[in-house]
């Protein structure tokens, strides 16, 4: 389709076109992004939305002409420093509807790093908000930006594209909630203080779990990671005697051996009468004793079967991106159309 | 066109069970959590016909019809529709209404597939007593709550299996969580236990009075029955029979306690005479 109607266009770059150290160029501060709208001609583009996230930095605007395409071109590689032909290498330009789906797709979590993830969806319309308080957003991009968020609701309801969590943090807290139907009264011990057990541990936390404990062999590290997780620490040494108060226990330390044998957790077990207890093995090498599983009202999950369900959710999710594309061009085409017709 | 007869309605509620069930194996093979208002409204439907057919069956046989084995199981489905219909939407419990749909149609039908099961319709079953209707009347919505139990323990097994062998997605995710199914179990196999008891106890005082009147085999299976859901809730609540061990305890006393509706009812008291049934379509 030919665009017929006003020059919508996107223009920036992203994960897609440009790696991480150059992304990190691209970033727009409030103070950097004041200075480009500074710069930028003042009736050549009357409505400007800037998109800025940790994955794409992009322009979503109606200009006048090429000319003021150029500018914005011109007073972003100023702005940041870029070279405008490294810029020209990794810029993505889109106008008219292709502009529009590409919108859509954005703001439906199609072009994120972490397929149909919802947070993009938030940053969209905090981008929108931002150009509303600053008078960027006009007839056309209101329209279009209300058409986006619907339409990436309807994407979201008539799609599995964002069903299963696709990181191993995110599912573990998903099969924590197979098990106990919601962490309102969970209590979880994390052992060990990496980087992986930390993010599961916020996870949970951001999930309403109802106790956080840490038991590292550092008790400084513990103790410091319990202060920066609101949590309370607990001497490794004592862990094993304590294992039947917890819920969920997540092994993420470095120990070159099983930290968790089955014994204690049978022990444990048996004052928890009814309860399940759930093992999360993050580490490498491992810190459960596999023999834990086979214990009756136990689950044991380790990094592979924690990965092999994030692959098969982000495979379901790759199963529906051409439904879900599909949904969007539909809806981009017809938002065009409704453009052309009343501001061609 | 003549009205319908109680067989008629009882089929009819049949169907609607069985919509229910379809309407939930669709959903759980697309993957997808079905309509749970639609599941319901089908087993309301089906409910409300059923109801009729055992409130013409009861007109006719002068009492509550648990009179032959096609009564006790139509009477024990109706049992557990009940139940469901009044708090199951308040367990909350994905596949429940499914299940309970499931149940229903496959039971309900199973009694209109066998027309010896209805071959025999005592009338004036309880003689006119209120008290031992109200026990037997008791005693088999007992039964409709283990049917449940038996529904939420395989729900159980279900979950259980796949978490162990590290299948949670597809349909095992629109399974509800193990520690709600527990949960849920441990109300429904107190429920019942109490419900069993006060109608062993109801039961009792007119055998203490008429020892003649209660066949030892009927007493033997139903007091066997009551103990033996009676030491599963003692073993639950005492933390020993925990986990698989219980939904493997509350299927395989549900299947037993269906068993023993056959020698139970062979074993009847004597009541009022026995009447053949009427022709299927005409009216009673």
């Amino acid at each position: 389709m030919t665009p017929t109607g006003p020059l919508v266009f996107h223009l920036g770059a992203s994960h897609h076109t440009a790696p991480l150290a150059l992304r990190e160029k691209l970033a727009l501060p409030p103070e950097r992004a004041a200075e480009l709208h500074s710069r930028l001609p003042a009736s050549g583009l009357p409505e400007l939305v800037l998109l800025n996230t940790c994955n794409r930095v992009e322009f979503y605007g109606v200009a006048a002409g090429p000319a003021d395409l150029a500018a914005l071109e011109t007073a972003f590689c100023a702005v940041t420093g870029l070279d405008p032909a490294g810029f020209a290498a990794i810029r993505a330009h889109t106008t008219g509807p292709a502009a529009l789906r590409h919108l859509l797709a954005v703001a439906a979590g199609l072009e994120s790093q972490l397929l149909g993830e919802t947070e993009i969806f938030g940053q969209v319309k905090d981008a929108y908000a931002a150009a509303q308080t600053a008078g960027r957003a006009g007839p056309v991009l209101n329209r279009v930006f209300q058409k986006a968020f619907q339409a990436a609701k309807h994407v979201r309801t008539h799609t599995a594209i964002n069903e299963g969590q696709v990181s191993v943090a995110n599912v573990a807290v998903e099969l924590a909630l197979t098990i106990f139907g919601d962490l309102c009264s969970a209590r979880i011990l994390l052992l060990g203080a990496g980087d992986i057990g930390e993010k599961t541990a916020k996870a949970f936390q951001s999930r309403g779990a109802a106790a956080l404990t840490v038991a590292n062999r550092t008790p400084e590290r513990a103790l410091s990671l319990a202060q920066s997780l609101d949590a309370t620490a607990l001497p490794f040494e004592h862990f094993p005697r304590h294992l039947g108060e917890y819920d969920i226990v997540v092994g993420s330390t470095a120990a070159p051996e099983t930290v968790v044998h089955a014994a204690a957790v049978a022990a444990a077990l048996e004052r928890r009468r009814a309860r399940p207890l759930l093992f999360l093995d993050l580490a490498l090498p491992r810190d459960i004793a596999p023999e834990v599983a086979e214990l009756e009202n136990v689950y044991l999950y380790n990094l592979d079967d924690l990965g092999k369900i994030a692959a098969q959710n982000l495979a379901a999710r790759e199963a529906e991106v051409t439904r879900a594309r599909t949904l969007i061009a539909a809806k981009a085409d017809d938002l065009w159309r409704q453009i052309v017709a009343r501001h061609g | 066109m003549p009205p319908l007869t109680d067989r008629t309605w009882l089929w009819l509620a049949a169907a609607c069970y069985l919509a229910g069930a379809a309407l939930g194996a669709v959903s759980l093979l697309r993957g997808r959590r079905g309509s749970t208002a639609a599941i319901y409204l089908m087993l309301a439907t089906g409910y409300a016909f059923q109801t009729f057919g055992l409130y013409l069956r009861g007109v006719a046989v002068h009492g509550c019809p648990l009179g032959n084995k096609f009564e006790l199981v139509q009477f024990t489905v109706w049992s557990a529709a009940s139940l469901y219909l009044v708090v199951g939407p308040a367990f909350r419990l994905s596949l429940l209404g499914f299940g309970t749909a499931l149940l229903a149609a496959v039971l309900g039908l199973v009694a209109l597939f066998f027309p010896e099961w209805d071959a025999e319709r005592r009338t004036h079953l309880f003689g006119g007593n209120a008290w031992i209707e109200f026990h037997a009347a008791l005693a088999l919505f007992s039964y409709g709550v283990f049917g449940l139990l038996a529904l939420v323990s395989a729900l159980y097994l279900v979950r259980h299996h796949g978490l162990k062998n590290k299948r949670v997605g597809g349909a095992f995710s629109l399974l509800p969580s193990i520690r709600d199914l527990d949960v849920i179990g441990l109300r429904l196999l107190a429920a019942g236990v109490t419900l069993l008891a006060l109608s062993l106890g109801v039961g009792s005082v007119w055998w203490i009075r008429e020892p003649a009147s209660v066949n030892l085999f009927k007493l033997l299976a139903t007091v066997g029955v009551f103990l033996a859901y009676a030491l599963a809730l003692g073993l639950r609540l005492r933390g020993r029979l925990v986990g698989r061990r219980q939904a493997l305890a509350g299927t395989g006393l549900f299947l037993a306690a269906l068993l023993s509706l056959t020698p139970v009812n062979a074993s009847r008291h004597p009541a009022g005479p026995v009447t053949p049934p009427a022709p299927e379509g005409s009216a009673r």
